[in-house]
């Protein structure tokens, strides 16, 4: 099996988000950049393949040298090599293109990435770059085992979960349940030090066109201040909620 | 030129997503001064859709439908995209919705957005506002390609009712056998979803353990609401991970989002704050989602839900 795997660059979770440039441009000032969290588990998931059927696994990210750190991160957790392509990131359809370049090009039966990733929240890479390579395509996906060529794997629905079949190659968008948080490799020294040793590639990009642009940002209204309710006198927030919010 | 909109369908019936992109999509018909068009697949009774300003209406029954391979449906929306010239084709947020829209998208060589909460700012440019940062910021987004696919984030526009004539005729496009097979489904009968749920009602790690859920449950039955929980609940095993809510976890979007003994970590908030308003019982009044919640309560929530089910068990016979 030779197995991609997409790894976004995002903020950590606990980073302040602010603007700068006229609310253009996302402030990295004093923000710490992490692998996206959706696709640890994709990482996880691909680093299982290899240690119990034997896989080869790559780590992929679309984005300038800033992402370098990120994607070692993703090596010392145990990915074998990684690639770079050249070119910022501006919007999920041009980075769908460039994957499906390297996917054709490495000839990668299995594609895992993250469902979405923290920063825009999208959710379009995996099922465009499905679309562009004409691979099956499964998403939200909490389960995934692989046989030869046969694929079984569980989906997320609204209100429950789908048992699916196919067949390679595939390209699969991951949650948590493919595997569980308490899974989730962290890289230990030993990695770290061998990550300074894997292949990392930098490729260049392939003409195309984002088909979205970014304008600007707005940052939601300040929230008024909370109303405390004595919890003696309860049924002033149902009295609240109904009159007030009417929500109930 | 068109707007196209597709409604999902779930056992004959529409969701209170698909009639709220049909909503959405005859707002932004009537701005662009063109028709709406809805797609759909297995049903009979189109009242709905007429009710929410469907001119045309658009019905598949076709066996080459009943595939769970998301590339067939949108190849199927892409047909009717193409015979209805569609400038902007639009789906909601759902399980299928978000599963479908890229791959469609990808089809029509289109550019994408998804949780779309507003109408756009401006049609030429064509630039819509969304959701980013898990909800920490908005996005103005343009897009630069001739056809246009948003995905519409849940609970952002509202129902609005615009009572059409609808001519109604089936469609039945030449699609690809699927190659995704449904082997099997399991759902959680009779019980609200968090995904559908008007109000949510959510237990943390402060109730101690799972059999004291009884008292969330019965919170949640009285509103109609879905239950859920927070990350540790879920990792601990004391509920299904379905109900988990928060990043990596369920969005919630709801209207109303009640959360028991849960201290509110920026990961839990970053998963609920689409919700419009929330509520928090935590006896800790430093917790964080203090900061976080319109309403609260700084008290125990073994005496504190107690009450509150008796008290709108109250409201309830008085409303009723």
């Amino acid at each position: 099996m030779k197995i991609l795997v997409c790894i976004s660059h995002v903020p950590d979770t606990t980073s302040k988000i602010n603007f700068t440039e006229g609310d253009s441009k996302f402030d990295t000032n004093g923000v710490q950049f992490v692998i996206n969290p959706y696709d640890e588990f994709a990482l996880t998931r691909a680093m299982w393949f290899k240690e119990k059927q034997g896989a080869s696994v790559t780590v992929i990210n679309v984005g300038n040298t800033t992402t370098e750190p990120t994607l070692r991160k993703a090596l010392a957790i145990g990915a074998d090599d990684a690639i770079r392509v050249n070119t910022e990131a501006t919007d999920g359809y041009l980075v769908a293109k460039q994957l499906a370049e390297v996917v054709k090009n490495g000839a990668y039966d299995i594609v895992l990435a993250g469902r979405e990733s923290i920063d825009y929240n999208g959710g379009m890479v995996p099922g465009m770059l499905a679309t562009f390579l004409g691979y099956n395509f499964i998403n939200a996906c909490i389960g995934l085992e692989i046989d030869g060529s046969n694929v079984t794997a569980s989906r997320e629905i609204d209100g429950g979960k789908e048992t699916l079949s196919t067949n390679l190659p595939l390209v699969i968008g991951c949650q948590k349940g493919i595997v569980e948080e308490k899974d989730l490799r962290i890289p230990n020294m030993r990695g770290i030090m061998m990550a300074r040793k894997k292949p990392l590639t930098v490729v260049e990009s392939v003409a195309s066109e984002p088909a979205t642009f970014s304008k600007n940002f707005e940052k939601p209204a300040p929230k008024g201040a909370i109303k405390l309710v004595d919890a003696d006198n309860i049924g002033e927030l149902v009295d609240l909620l109904h009159n007030e919010a009417k929500v109930i | 030129m068109s707007i196209l909109v597709f409604a999902e369908s779930s056992e004959g019936k529409f969701k209170k997503s698909a009639l709220e992109v049909v909503s959405y999509g005859k707002e932004l018909a009537s701005k662009m001064q063109t028709n709406l068009v809805v797609i759909t697949a297995f049903v009979e009774d189109i009242n709905e859709l007429s009710k929410h300003g469907a001119e045309k209406i658009l019905i598949g029954n076709g066996d080459n439908l009943k595939t769970a391979d998301a590339s067939v449906w949108a190849e199927y929306i892409v047909a009717a995209s193409n015979q209805e010239d569609a400038s902007v084709v639009i789906f909601d947020s759902s399980a299928n919705g978000s599963y479908v829209a890229p791959l469609a998208a990808a089809k029509l060589e289109a550019g994408y957005v998804s949780n779309v909460v507003d109408l756009p700012s401006s049609t030429t440019p064509f630039t819509v506002k969304r959701k980013a940062f898990s909800n920490k910021a908005f996005n103005f987004t343009e897009i630069k390609t001739d056809k246009k696919v948003l995905g519409l984030a849940k609970n952002s526009f509202g129902l609005k009712e615009s009572p059409t004539e609808s001519t109604v005729s089936e469609f039945s496009p030449e699609l690809k056998a699927g190659r995704i097979k449904l082997e099997a489904v399991e759902k959680s009968s009779g019980k609200v979803t968090i995904a559908d749920a008007d109000i949510v009602v959510s237990g943390g790690r402060g109730l101690k353990g799972p059999e004291n859920w009884g008292m969330i449950e019965e919170l949640a039955d009285v509103l109609g609401a879905a239950t859920a929980c927070s990350k540790p609940v879920s990792d601990l095993g004391w509920r299904p991970h379905s109900e988990h809510v928060g990043q990596t976890g369920k969005p919630v979007a709801s209207n109303l989002y009640i959360a028991i003994g849960i201290s509110g970590a920026i990961q839990h908030l970053a998963g609920i704050n689409s919700s419009k308003v929330k509520v928090v019982i935590n006896t800790d009044p430093e917790a964080p989602f203090f900061k976080a919640a319109d309403y609260g309560v700084v008290g125990d929530a073994f005496e504190v839900v107690p009450k509150l089910i008796e008290k709108l068990k109250e409201f309830k016979a008085q409303n009723a």
